[in-house]
């Protein structure tokens, strides 16, 4: 399967307001493309506040680009409803967890998950009762990530996922993903502004925005290209 | 002492349970005390408070301190129910404004319709509209009290509409009313309750006015606001008891509900639940 994003073009300014400037002179992404295939780590990198939470956000569908495409092997897959095969995970678990669902509720919230993803990440079983606020960031990530990985996930963002761990955990939880993508066919998107884990985890790495013409973000980028 | 050994949330929880503990003594002795409310006794007219008659009588040698009970028996019932009633119609609301902008469009408008009036006046001629009595009291109220809990329900929902693990739950395939049920009424709910308790005053307040002002209950049912509104013809002659008891205990049942509305709410708030 192929994830590909085509002709990006977002700003936060609604298109057709009045302020038609702020429209222009807010653009993060402009022209993007992106393709991201089953079975592959494409790692993104890029510093902050380059619009990477931002292109998550609207291959995941949260957000609706002013121009361009969102396909799925040729065809478009953001639905108003339904499960959406493209998910992706937040940087801090606890935003993206219920503040008075129990664990075990919260996961169970994108469908049964497998028990081998739930021994694969470390959940344990005596976490399933508690709430998020009783438990750390890096065991909330990795509910997150569990409950993310339902079986009609193809594809997964993560979007400075592992920026808040340590280095065990952040070792344990890609190799658990590594497996899980080649286990059954997953295209995954790594998102971060860490170039040592990038290279440790990605099969390639994108500079980020490469694709894009905005001017604040073009020499960064530039800088980003060379190196990668 | 014992209760200084506990820390805060123990000692509100107790103080908590010391106040509902009296309420409920309230209510059951303004249960049982509706005969002796009503029969008057023309040997007692008018006397001061003593060892017999606690509250004193009134002018037709009524019991006050069992006229009171009952008074606020009624009160509290009343208070209740429609507290609870319009708490509920708030909610309705506010979920149903968050969920459809059709639905927001004309919510808002009926807000602001209801608000834009004073509430007594409103109040007023929906009771008289109904034909008085409890009946249209107790419509009254709980069609004039929802606004202001509806509007913070609103805004509590549009909040939590924009938080990621709503979007999260979306993007899962949850179905809108899967989501409004499972994790906005959840997330709403200590608002919700806070805000039912601190209408209940509210509605007793305005249920006692109403009838003082001679819209609201019928002279023959003892509820505060005709006890208040009798006494008044014969604080000019001095006979003080008839209304300073059913005052001071009304003040007393309405500053307790407030009371336990602003712990409650002190629990409601997570990050002050554990201190």
């Amino acid at each position: 399967m192929i994830l590909e994003a085509k002709n990006l073009t977002f700003s936060y300014e609604k298109d057709g307001s009045k302020n038609k400037q702020n429209y222009y002179k807010n653009i993060i992404l402009k022209n993007y493309h992106l393709q991201l295939k089953s079975g592959e780590i494409l790692g993104l990198m890029a510093p902050s506040g380059q619009g990477k939470t931002t292109l998550c956000k609207l291959l995941a569908g949260y957000e609706k680009p002013q121009e361009g495409e969102l396909l799925l092997d040729g065809k478009p897959y953001i639905q108003k409803r339904g499960y959406c095969p493209v998910q992706m995970i937040w940087q801090h678990g606890i935003l993206a967890l219920d503040p008075r669902m129990r664990m075990k509720d919260s996961l169970r919230e994108g469908g049964a998950v497998a028990e081998r993803v739930k021994n694969g990440l470390g959940l344990r079983e005596e976490w399933m009762d508690r709430f998020p606020a009783e438990l750390s960031g890096g065991e909330l990530q990795r509910f997150c990530i569990a409950r993310a990985l339902g079986p009609d996930t193809k594809f997964l963002l993560a979007d400075e996922m592992t920026a808040m761990l340590d280095l065990i955990s952040q070792c344990r939880i890609w190799k658990f993903l590594r497996r899980e993508m080649q286990e059954r066919e997953l295209g995954i998107l790594a998102v971060s502004h860490d170039e040592g884990l990038l290279k440790r985890i990605a099969d390639r790495i994108l500079a980020f925005p490469a694709d894009t013409d905005r001017k604040a973000g073009e020499k960064r980028g530039e800088r980003y290209r060379a190196k990668a | 002492m014992k209760i200084r050994n506990g820390n805060r949330r123990k000692r509100i929880w107790l103080s908590l349970g010391l106040l509902l503990l009296l309420l409920v003594l309230l209510l059951a002795a303004g249960a049982v005390s509706e005969e002796n409310a009503l029969v008057s006794d023309f040997t007692q007219v008018n006397q001061p408070p003593s060892i017999e008659h606690i509250f004193g009588t009134d002018w037709l040698g009524r019991d006050m301190l069992a006229r009171t009970l009952r008074g606020l028996f009624l009160s509290i019932l009343l208070g209740a129910g429609t507290a609870a009633a319009s708490a509920g119609i708030a909610l309705i609301c506010g979920i149903l404004a968050a969920m459809s902008k059709w639905a927001d469009g004309v919510i808002l408008y009926l807000i602001d319709l209801v608000l834009g009036i004073p509430h007594l006046l409103l109040l007023i001629l929906i009771s008289l509209a109904l034909g008085r009595g409890f009946r249209g009291v107790a419509v009254g109220i709980l069609l004039t009290h929802w606004p202001s809990l509806a509007r913070v329900i609103r805004g509590e929902i549009l909040q939590l509409k924009e938080s990621p693990y709503i979007w999260t739950s979306q993007k899962l395939g949850k179905s809108r009313l899967w989501i409004a049920l499972h994790h906005m009424v959840p997330n709403v709910l200590p608002q919700f309750l806070t805000g039912m308790v601190l209408l209940f005053p509210h509605a007793i307040l305005h249920e006692s006015s109403v009838t003082f002002l001679g819209f609201g209950l019928s002279a023959e049912q003892p509820a505060i606001g005709i006890l208040l509104s009798e006494s008044m013809r014969y604080l000019i002659l001095g006979n003080w008891w008839p209304a300073l008891f059913p005052g001071i205990l009304l003040v007393a049942v309405v500053l307790s509900f407030q009371y336990i509305g602003e712990k409650l709410r002190l629990f409601a708030d997570p990050a002050g639940a554990h201190r």
